[in-house]
């Protein structure tokens, strides 16, 4: 074992070397200053990086990063490559669409970053479904997204997503792909497929405990959600469970009142991930609906420690009632004063040529990071956060 | 007015006649759902707090306060006194109104107090005071295992980690939102 590392300060007759695993005291040799890289099996070897002492010697927290930060940016390089060979181990096609489109997406309650003429993704699902529909049957992609104004504990507006898709397969594929996936990269992580959240211990082991939005919601909150009710029912069950919201509540914001109230923390409570499966039909977002129950889309999310870790959909594959879609999202993104981006027809067109019956899911690579390594915030597993730069 | 990418740690807003001041605030935002920032205010007159979620997009007014740039002169008893440096006219502020980080009080030390109706209603410190350490038992030399610390106390009495190497009679950095060893300035 080599015993190298640099010099981060002289302190009278010691220096501080930062090596690979660790801050280490040593006695200073002559001439050590900050900057160098030394060996102290050698200590004739002294590799100054800079000649003339020009060096910038990492005096503030800000040059320098604390050790757990770049101990995490180790762990995420892990993370990254047992993803990948989990994919390539499963026949999946590593595929790189452009982060630069036209249409970057219309959900309501995404905003897009302008970038030249055009606009930053917020997901590469448009351009991985037309790659679906020209004949590729198992995908997936790692790649930066961005989400104007997202910045908190679990958010950063540019964040690496990790999407995949599996064409003539249903929803309950991508349940086990997930499972599986958070377990092989936690444990490649840290040897165990244990999730850390805070100070608690998460078994991510497949298979999971699978709850329906439905049961959820009456668990937790004490609401039956019908998926078909009228913005002012909903409102009025959201009310006599206890939570307070205005009467002109739309049917969305009503449900994520009662939601975010009662049923997060409850997640968030479990020892065990969950798959909460079965969103209502005013949820479903690009999910098709349920053959046998047009009030529920077939999409889940999982949870891990209380952590919003992915979104799949059974994809919407009908061109017509995909273009309803998109046109509602406009005329709402309008009558909230947001942003309209225009329709991405060419999207529209692959799903009018044939998109087989497909699923896939979007999986947030920072958050799974921070599960691997008990980070509590994602600017703990990101390179460099935006204050920063 | 205000908008949600407004609020952080400090913001002076007036909400229902009443001046806030934010201590805390986080981003939610549900997958599919819309975002919002749930924050804490604390009223400047009565110390309550209360928590509201801002919806993006929604505004909030400004509060009306005035800030001073005043000077820590002594403690007396649980009270602190300052002195505004432009007419010299002295002020005298419960502890309370400062928290943690009134133990990192030395005396002239740059303050900001915000006065609301002429009523001193918060304090804010600077972000970086510089402390000799007075006592803390020597660091175990060879000891190489990362983010090692032993506690340090330093001229005002407050108990600061600090790494292995600083020794009584070293000036420190500290931060005084967190309490923080930031580094060392001098011997």
């Amino acid at each position: 074992m080599t015993r190298r590392g640099r010099v981060i300060a002289v302190d009278g007759d010691d220096a501080i070397l930062r090596g690979e695993r660790a801050d280490v005291r040593v006695t200073s040799r002559a001439g050590w200053t900050p900057g160098d890289i030394v060996d102290l099996d050698d200590p004739a070897v002294v590799v100054r990086p800079f000649p003339g002492g020009d060096y910038p010697a990492p005096r503030s927290e800000v040059a320098r990063m604390p050790r757990a930060r770049l101990a995490a940016l180790a762990a995420r390089a892990r993370a990254l490559a047992a993803l990948r060979a989990f994919f390539a181990d499963r026949d999946f096609l590593e595929v790189e669409t452009p982060l630069l489109v036209p249409s970057p997406g219309l959900e309501i309650h995404l905003d897009a970053v302008t970038a030249g003429d055009g606009f930053l993704i917020t997901s590469p699902e448009y351009q991985m479904k037309r790659l679906l529909a020209a004949g590729f049957e198992r995908i997936y992609q790692v790649c930066k997204c961005f989400r104007a104004g997202e910045h908190g504990p679990h958010h950063a507006s540019e964040f690496t997503m990790v999407e995949w898709y599996r064409a003539f397969a249903e929803l309950d594929a991508i349940v086990r792909d997930t499972e599986e996936l958070v377990a092989h990269v936690v444990r490649a992580v840290h040897g165990q497929p244990i999730a850390r959240v805070g100070a608690r211990s998460i078994d991510v082991t497949p298979p999971w405990p699978r709850t329906s939005v439905r049961e959820a919601m009456q668990r937790w909150a004490g609401i039956a959600v019908d998926g078909d009710e009228p913005a002012a029912a909903l409102v009025a069950k959201v009310r006599a469970a206890g939570i307070d919201v205005a009467d002109d509540t739309a049917w969305d914001d009503a449900f994520f009142a009662a939601f975010l109230a009662r049923v997060e923390p409850a997640i968030a409570a479990l020892d065990r991930p969950l798959i909460l499966e079965d969103w209502p039909a005013p949820l479903a977002a690009l999910a098709s609906r349920h053959p046998d129950d047009p009030r529920i889309a077939l999409r889940f999310e999982a949870y891990v420690g209380g952590l919003e870790l992915a979104n799949a959909f059974g994809e919407l594959t009908d061109p017509v009632e995909q273009r309803a879609r998109f046109e509602d999202d406009q005329r709402i993104r309008r009558a909230r004063g947001r942003a309209v981006y225009p329709i991405d027809e060419k999207l529209l067109a692959a799903l009018g040529e044939g998109l087989p019956p497909s699923a896939g899911i979007a999986l947030g690579f920072d958050r799974l990071v921070m599960l691997a390594t008990g980070a509590p915030t994602i600017d703990q597993v990101l390179t460099f956060t935006a204050p920063e730069l | 007015m205000y908008d949600t990418s407004d609020i952080r740690k400090g913001l002076k807003v007036l909400m229902d006649g009443n001046p806030y001041t934010v201590i805390e605030f986080q981003f939610v935002k549900p997958g599919k759902g819309a975002a919002f920032t749930r924050t804490k205010f604390k009223n400047l007159l009565t110390g309550a707090v209360v928590e509201r979620n801002i919806r993006s997009g929604e505004k909030l007014e400004p509060a009306n306060v005035e800030t001073r740039d005043m000077q820590f002169l002594y403690k007396e008893g649980s009270d602190l006194v300052f002195m505004d440096q432009s007419n010299y006219e002295q002020v005298t502020i419960s502890a309370d109104l400062i928290g943690d980080a009134h133990d990192l009080m030395k005396d002239n030390l740059p303050c900001t107090v915000v006065f609301f109706n002429e009523r001193p209603v918060d304090v804010t410190l600077p972000t970086f005071v510089f402390l000799e350490v007075t006592a803390s038992e020597p660091g175990v030399r060879g000891d190489t295992s990362g983010n090692v610390t032993k506690p340090a106390t330093v001229e005002t009495g407050a108990e600061i980690q600090v790494p292995l190497f600083i020794r009584v009679g070293d000036t420190i950095k500290i931060d005084t939102r967190t309490h923080e060893y930031v580094e060392r300035v001098s011997k």
